[in-house]
């Protein structure tokens, strides 16, 4: 007879069809970090004094991890900025464990010392660490995260994570100096045991999430990539196509006038400074709870659910996207339109053309229209999505 | 280890962190080795939970059975069984350390 059985993460039901009121609890440990990558939306010196001053005391984050295991929590990812910077790290990390709570640690990697890949080895995340790498050579790297001799530091991180056995997985950015080396990048990543699929890529970059500096605002949109490219570098992927029909027949659709119908506010993801936002972009300010007046268990089953409900009240969000069934495909949402123009409900205009872009490129879309002046795009997605079913069929 | 007897003492190893959700016993590992995978999570089932829950390291097993005994039926010898069946499996896995 077994008595113990074993859970693997993606299976288990704990709730048995309910929800945890957290499931996962994302925290930005620190806005600092000790790259300056171009692209970067939240990024400031490692040696912002104001920055670290404001930052969570290591009592105040070890209240709130306490009060994420009480609404159920099992997973926090640890964020930043750079959250090796913060010197209590392995105390706030091995709190987090001992609180029964697996890890998932975002960082560059640079700062992974010796000791602190022993304590990653002795007592394991129980999920991974996740790497950012900026590119496969030192010029690349270091011109990419704007910190001379990064690279050297970033692969000196990664082969104690390698030596240890730890697991860990790897994403990149398409920016000028590293653009040539993806074939490249994804054969490193290939060889990582924990790598089950390509690398993320992230290319069509976010502007500053705190709205704090034009001239880097400038700088980012020029790093985006245009959306052909975005095409192009999409559809490289040989699973692009039948993931997206997949993807298409199940969430493409006129979102309406409601603002909010992706999944912010079901979770929490903490500033670094103990503001707690319905999702990671989203920092506009009377869209967040302050948890040093506030229960996270308040922002969760009052706060957010309130603001779950807001509405979109800008005739242009209403004309184009509240009517646009490439919602879904498209990146629109509260967040990137605060980010983008200080508000919740304006259309990116960026964001809008990329995801015309990949609907021309699949076929829902003729060139030159829109996704809001579409009528029949329940036929269009259904005949997209079914060709998936029948070259299924005809693989059969 | 040795095998596992009714006069011993056994208590939740430190090297994992039990929680209670919906009723279940959660069984979330620490160090590395308990699992075949880091990120494996474990649960008991009906007779496991309650046998977790007297294991405090202060009772011993038959302690702990006769406890049992006064919540569940079972035949004579049924449940020592189960708990020495029970405790066998966790101590093999590390998740119970004898004191």
């Amino acid at each position: 007879m077994t008595y113990v059985k074993k859970l693997k993460p993606h299976e288990f039901s704990l709730w048995h069809g309910k929800r945890p009121l957290l499931g996962q609890l994302d925290i930005e440990l620190t806005e600092r970090c000790n790259n300056a990558c171009l692209h970067c939306l939240i990024n400031r010196p490692e040696e912002d004094a104001e920055a670290r001053a404001g930052e969570m005391e290591t009592a105040f984050l070890q209240d709130l991890l306490r009060q994420a295991v009480d609404l159920g929590c099992l997973m926090v990812r640890f964020t930043g900025g750079e959250p090796l910077l913060r010197e209590d790290f392995a105390e706030l990390y091995l709190f987090t464990r001992r609180l029964g709570m697996r890890v998932i640690l975002f960082t560059n990697g640079r700062l992974i010392t010796e000791e602190l890949a022993d304590l990653l080895a002795r007592v394991p995340p129980g999920r991974w660490v996740e790497v950012s790498v900026y590119g496969m050579h030192a010029d690349s790297y270091d011109a990419s995260a704007g910190a001379k001799g990064s690279f050297i530091e970033f692969r000196r991180g990664v082969a104690r994570l390698q030596s240890r056995g730890i697991s860990f997985v790897v994403k990149g950015a398409i920016l000028p100096a590293n653009k040539d080396e993806w074939e490249e990048f994804k054969q490193w990543a290939a060889a990582i045991p924990s790598m089950d699929h390509p690398p993320g890529q992230s290319m069509n970059f976010d502007l500053r999430a705190r709205r704090d500096d034009k001239a880097k605002n400038e700088r980012i949109r020029k790093l985006r990539l245009s959306p052909q490219e975005t095409v192009r570098v999409l559809s490289r992927d040989p699973r692009y196509l039948k993931d997206m029909r997949q993807f298409c027949g199940k969430f493409i659709g006129p979102p309406g006038n409601k603002l909010f119908r992706c999944g912010a506010g079901h979770g929490t993801c903490m500033d670094a400074y103990g503001k707690a936002q319905m999702c990671m972009p989203l920092r506009h300010p009377e869209m967040v709870c302050d948890l040093r007046t506030h229960s996270l268990r308040y922002a969760l089953t009052e706060l957010f659910p309130r603001l779950r409900e807001t509405q979109a009240a800008n005739p242009d969000y209403l004309r184009r996207c509240a009517h646009c069934f490439l919602k879904g495909l498209c990146e629109q949402c509260p967040g990137k339109s605060w980010m983008e123009h200080g508000r919740l409900d304006q259309p990116v205009e960026y964001l809008c053309a990329v995801a015309h872009a990949q609907a021309e490129y699949l076929g829902l879309l003729e060139v030159g229209e829109k996704g809001w002046d579409v009528l029949d795009w329940r036929e269009r997605v259904e005949r997209f999505s079914r060709r998936e079913n029948e070259n299924a069929k005809e693989d059969a | 280890m040795d095998e596992v007897t009714l006069e011993m003492v056994f208590c939740p190893s430190e090297d994992v962190v039990a929680r209670e959700i919906e009723g279940e016993v959660i069984i979330v590992p620490l160090v590395a080795g308990i699992g075949d995978m880091d990120d494996e999570l474990f649960t008991l089932n009906e007779t496991g939970r309650e046998v977790w829950r007297l294991l405090d390291g202060k009772r011993t097993l038959a302690h702990v059975a006769d406890e049992l005994t006064l919540s569940f039926q079972a035949p004579d010898g049924k449940i020592e069984g189960d708990v020495l069946g029970l405790v066998t499996e966790l101590a093999r896995r590390k998740m119970v350390v004898a004191r």
